[in-house]
């Protein structure tokens, strides 16, 4: 079954239109990456699905439910977000357990506290950490927080806008382990935005290369790790990536 | 040939309520005119070791050393106006994000003016000449059009490249690049370390390089040679090349948990941080 699938969809802030014609189809379960340098509409792919980019003509169907562009309900309920930047996607002035509970109250969802400490313990955070501020935790221990506040709906697609990007590679290694476990756990369905290759051989299944708002190549990561992808960006994308690590 | 910097247990401490808290531990070194990474995780204490070298470490901090000394000069006993006279001129440093480090309300041929004019007197069109030489030299194909630009209106990798010409437009012998390319994408990353190399290469003595960084590949490919920072100690030192064969299981761990393009393990080891944090 195919959990999320997008048809022609351009989307534009204002008068410039950032992507062209974006055709994905992944399937329920799956775990697929968009790759590309900045500038090149990967995230803003994500925001569009997300309901923050509302300027876009084309389809995007989540389970066989088309989407519209203004805030739904019944989506956040199958569809949630988690940023880059922890430091920057958290509120400053409300506990773990605010920022954890604000679905809840919104989605009018009882059992708040034993849901707030179900998903916490799940993302492998202690129960003393539920009433600190932000700024008291760590940058690891943010990006959980904010995996935990996506996961309170039960949803069963994630997008990850660069999830690890703003995290020392010792707590990369820890926030991938973690979204590898949840995955497999809650059988969830990622959608995942980086310019990191080595991370989408760890956790992808299939891949997408992006370039001036256009999918140039759509592969499977095994093609990836034989270094076998054909477009000459990917490629070149590929070759950059394999002499940064050696 | 006398080295370019001699540092001798260098310790850098804050007052908590709890008492004092070293961030940087008893850390020696010497530089000449080569390229030294600095690696380690956030809170190792390797930013502060880069800001202890220019003093630009504010109260409560405090740095104390046996022996910090640039080029024959003593930095511990310089005041603050013969250290305006070091920094930028001798020993400039580029920061970590061209975003928060560049001034919003100078344009950037202004800003870098600024930096050259700071420390010497020129005629204004020698100046525009130099400013617009040295955004070629970082790969910046109109100069005279960027350099009317203001900060916001050039990208992110275009940013760092500006605050890198600003930063080299002195001449300066020391270079202290803070995370320069961490704010950046890898196509843009290898642009920008490509640049920084050319120059520390190109000018006719050579230059002295410390390169501050998370990423432990990114410093093996280029730099000579590594230190590696943990809780504000040196934990490992050797050549970059040798970094694959590091002793310390703090480093070891470090590189195992990077995940690789042709990636097979299900799951990343992860540091366990008990191993080896005695104190």
């Amino acid at each position: 079954m195919t959990a999320l699938s997008l048809k022609n969809l351009d989307i534009s802030y204002g008068d410039v239109q950032i992507t062209h014609d974006v055709n994905l189809e992944i399937a329920d379960g799956e775990s697929f990456a968009l790759v590309g340098e900045s500038g090149s509409g990967k995230s803003t792919v994500l925001k569009a699905i997300a309901g923050l980019a509302p300027e876009w003509t084309g389809e995007i169907n989540v389970f066989g439910k088309p989407r519209s562009h203004g805030i739904e309900r019944a989506f956040s309920r199958q569809c949630q977000m988690v940023f880059q930047d922890p430091y920057g996607s958290l509120h400053p002035r409300k506990t773990v357990d605010a920022t954890l509970g604000e679905a809840l109250t919104i989605h009018g969802i009882g059992d708040r506290s034993a849901r707030i400490e179900e998903v916490m313990a799940s993302v492998g955070l202690d129960r003393k950490f539920r009433f600190r501020f932000p700024h008291q935790l760590s940058g690891g221990q943010r990006q959980r927080v904010a995996i935990a506040r996506a996961l309170m709906l039960k949803p069963k697609v994630l997008l990850l806008d660069e999830p690890t990007s703003a995290l020392d590679v010792s707590v990369q290694a820890e926030i991938l382990n973690l979204l590898k476990r949840l995955r497999q756990e809650q059988n969830l369905t990622f959608l995942m935005v980086t310019h990191n290759l080595p991370v989408v051989s760890f956790l992808c299944d299939r891949l997408a290369v992006m370039r001036q708002g256009r999918i140039v190549e759509v592969a499977d990561v095994a093609d990836l790790k034989r270094g076998d992808l054909k477009d000459p960006y990917s490629r070149e994308l590929m070759h950059i990536s394999a002499a940064h690590a050696n | 040939m006398n080295p370019l910097l001699e540092i001798e247990n260098l310790r850098v401490t804050f007052p908590t309520p709890r008492g004092d808290l070293e961030v940087v531990r008893g850390l020696s070194f010497t530089l000449g005119r080569e390229r030294l990474g600095i690696v380690g995780e956030s809170g190792s204490g390797k930013s502060m070791t880069g800001r202890s070298i220019l003093k630009l470490v504010r109260a409560p901090g405090r740095v104390t050393a046996d022996r910090l000394t640039f080029d024959g000069i003593d930095l511990l006993t310089r005041s603050e106006r013969q250290m305006r006279a070091i920094r930028g001129a001798r020993i400039s440093m580029v920061m970590q994000d061209p975003k928060f480090s560049l001034n919003p309300v100078m344009t950037i041929g202004e800003q870098i003016a600024e930096a050259l004019l700071t420390h010497q007197r020129l005629p204004r069109r020698e100046v525009n000449n130099r400013v617009f030489t040295m955004l070629e030299s970082v790969r910046i194909a109109d100069p005279e059009r960027v350099a009317k630009l203001y900060p916001h209106e050039v990208s992110g990798g275009m940013g760092q490249r500006v605050m890198i010409a600003m930063m080299l437009i002195p001449e300066p012998d020391l270079l202290i690049a803070d995370e320069p390319t961490s704010a950046l994408d890898v196509s843009v990353q290898a642009q920008v370390l490509d640049i920084i190399d050319e120059l520390v290469k190109r000018k006719g003595k050579g230059m002295g390089l410390i390169f501050i960084s998370h990423d432990l590949n990114l410093v093996s490919s280029y730099c000579d040679r590594i230190l590696v920072m943990n809780t504000g100690e040196v934990v490992e030192e050797c050549k970059a090349g040798e970094l694959m064969n590091a002793t310390h299981p703090y480093t070891r761990g470090l590189i195992a948990s990077i995940p690789r393009l042709d990636e097979t393990r299900n799951e990343l080891p992860v540091l366990d941080r008990s191993a080896w944090a005695t104190k």
